[in-house]
């Protein structure tokens, strides 16, 4: 579940419910913070509307936020290219982080 | 040499080798500070890249669950969140050691005091990383030890085993250990030579050394000629056994009076089929799956893919897949209960009962996957009807949602109780004995430890009598039986357990060839 990035020319925010099964950890974070640092702009999360925002390109800052299963995690972003880094976080966050119940199948 | 020069323990992997002898995390060096800021910031900069570069390397040749976890900790490290508290303390007088000591301790404490156990057991991660950059630091060598070594050590953790190269040989002695450790399986099914128990070994400035861990159990530190020479004596003769063996692979295993014994192998993950040519056993009969939970909590595709590729290699022959075993000496974070006495506790399918959530990915990723091949799933640690009964239970209810049938479901027998009596089990669809936990159980003598070692033996009378109880209940409810332990891989005890009335055993990779042999060897009495 998810809401369309507002737009702004300031600010982009979006917020998604996190469905992967151990919430926002090792792997998911890995991912999160890779992602966000493709961007130029200034991206950064948090769990609650009062903060603390954290650096989402900072996966020790990320983990530290130690987001569950069903958290609603909350992102903002600034700069040129800040509702497209928005829209990948809040679509990686949507596809399970790549892991969860997604329905490709692979044989190996 | 003086004979102190020779000790022995007990085989926990097959096989001889010959190689330089390296100690595991030998002497740390002393880091000894410049005393000047600008010189410590630069030297914790170069330790930093050291280690992300170490790890890098690491990554490269790890598997896919080895390779997530390694790619978490070099996330972290090349995080400049982590190192910054460092470089501020520098800046103020602190030497680089001190300063990255304690910026590593703050966060350690962090998830030290974490609620959630998936969480806090990220703070070995966070360990493993403040140790690489201060051995960085300190100018001490890393501990990826030379290709085809005999590593030595106290014990040795599942990470140190994947970093070594095994490909030119090499064997691990060890003063402790465990032959039911997760190395100890990874060795067995790679063919690394292991010892465990050689309690006095010290190895001091030895060169070379010399294990046979397959008849004498022993290590030999730089041996005489005559030494070397009744070495070669015995490993010629092994390897002679074993071409043998190798050489009659793909025939069936009939023992000698002529009873046709089915083979399976055990897995420990999905790449250990890679080494086994399917027309040379009669599929698996025993994958773990506890590799998943290694570093966390799989997902049901993670799962999926992994029994898919075991299912797709049997081309058809039957893949018997237990449930996760996780709880006793096998701790998985966000998982397992930390007990006082885990074997007696909250392990197996006790513990997939107590957690339906996660248990229930599991079953999904299973169901899912049984239309790849002849799929049969068994619960460990079953005691009591009722557990299977709820397992079952779950199995169904799954089944019902995803509009799929329940593949045959049957047990473990590991529990001396279900052992006794088998009688109350009507109605499972088979049977397997996992003579490993049983022996454990029936002499009270814990696998994971070397001191009662002695004690634990799957051909103790005490354990062949409940094998055969066993085997006798499953013959009057018509369920089929078989033994998964690794006593059925060992040729000294494979006559003990066929005399038992099984017909059906299942044995590492590794030890398939002689297990063969050693069936053809049999006489069953009458």
């Amino acid at each position: 579940m998810s809401i369309e990035p507002t737009a702004s020319p300031a600010m982009v925010e979006a917020l998604v419910v996190i469905t992967h099964d151990v919430g926002l950890h090792a792997r998911p974070s890995v991912k999160l913070t890779k992602l966000a640092k493709t961007f130029a702009a200034r991206v950064e999360l948090a769990i609650n509307e009062v903060g603390p925002w954290v650096d989402a390109k900072s996966i020790v800052k990320v983990m530290a936020t130690r987001a569950p299963k069903g958290a609603v995690l909350l992102l903002r972003a600034e700069g040129h290219d800040a509702a497209d880094a928005v829209a990948a976080l809040v679509a990686l966050v949507g596809r399970d982080f790549d892991e969860g119940h997604a329905s490709h199948v692979v044989r190996a | 040499m003086s004979s102190a020069r020779r000790f022995t323990g007990i085989i926990a992997a097959r096989g001889f080798a010959e190689g330089p002898v390296a100690e595991l995390g030998g002497a740390v060096a002393r880091y000894v500070p410049s005393g000047d800021a600008s010189r410590e910031a630069t030297t914790l900069r170069a330790a930093l890249a050291m280690a992300s570069a170490q790890l890098s390397g690491l990554m490269a040749l790890a598997s896919a669950d080895a390779a997530d976890m390694l790619e978490f900790q070099l996330a972290m490290l090349e995080d400049e969140s982590l190192s910054q508290p460092a470089f501020d303390a520098i800046v103020a007088a602190t030497d680089a050691s001190t300063a990255w000591g304690n910026a590593l301790e703050v966060q350690i404490a962090i998830y030290d005091a974490a609620k959630d156990d998936y969480f806090r057991a990220r703070a070995a991660d966070l360990r493993d990383i403040h140790d690489r950059v201060s051995r960085a630091l300190s100018g001490a060598v890393d501990t990826r030890p030379p290709a085809g070594a005999i590593l030595t050590g106290d014990d040795i953790t599942p990470s140190q085993f994947l970093a070594a190269d095994w490909s030119k040989g090499g064997a691990i002695v060890l003063r402790r250990g465990s032959a039911a450790s997760h190395v100890a399986m990874l060795a067995r099914a790679r063919g690394v030579p292991m010892l465990i128990g050689v309690a006095d070994l010290r190895a001091g400035s030895t060169i070379v050394g010399l294990v046979d861990a397959a008849t004498a159990g022993s290590i030999e530190l730089d041996p005489d000629s005559a030494a070397r020479a009744d070495f070669n004596a015995r490993r010629a003769t092994n390897d002679k056994a074993m071409h043998e063996a190798i050489a009659t692979l793909a025939t069936p295993a009939i023992s000698a009076d002529g009873s046709a014994i089915a083979v399976s192998v055990n897995i420990a993950e999905p790449t250990d089929v890679d080494s086994v040519d399917i027309t040379h056993c009669d599929g698996v009969g025993l994958m773990r799956t506890e590799f998943l939970y290694s570093s966390c909590l799989p997902s049901e595709e993670t799962q999926y893919r992994a029994y898919a590729r075991v299912l797709d290699w049997a081309g058809g022959k039957p893949v018997t897949i237990r449930t996760v075993d996780a709880g006793g000496d096998k701790p998985v974070a966000g998982f397992t209960v930390e007990e006082a006495n885990p074997f007696l506790g909250l392990r197996g399918i006790r513990l997939a009962l107590a957690k339906p959530d996660i248990f229930r990915v599991q079953i999904r990723a299973l169901l899912r996957a049984q239309a790849l091949g002849d799929l049969r799933i068994m619960f460990p640690m079953v005691t009591v009807i009722g557990e299977f009964a709820a397992a079952a239970a779950l199995f169904a209810d799954e089944a019902g949602r995803l509009g799929v049938p329940v593949p045959p479901l049957g047990i473990m027998i590991e529990v001396p109780a279900t052992a006794i009596s088998p009688e109350l089990f009507a109605g499972v669809a088979f049977f397997s004995i996992g003579s490993n936990d049983l022996t454990q159980y029936v002499m009270a003598a814990a696998r994971d430890n070397a001191a009662v070692a002695a004690l634990n033996d799957p051909t103790h009378p005490s354990v062949l009598r409940l094998i055969e109880s066993a085997v006798r209940g499953a013959a009057a409810l018509d369920i089929p039986i078989s033994l998964c332990g690794d006593a059925g891989g060992d040729p000294n005890s494979i006559d003990a357990l066929l005399n038992t009335g099984l017909r059906s055993l299942s044995v590492a990779p590794a030890q398939l060839a002689l297990a063969k042999r050693a069936v053809a060897a049999v006489t069953i009495r009458p």
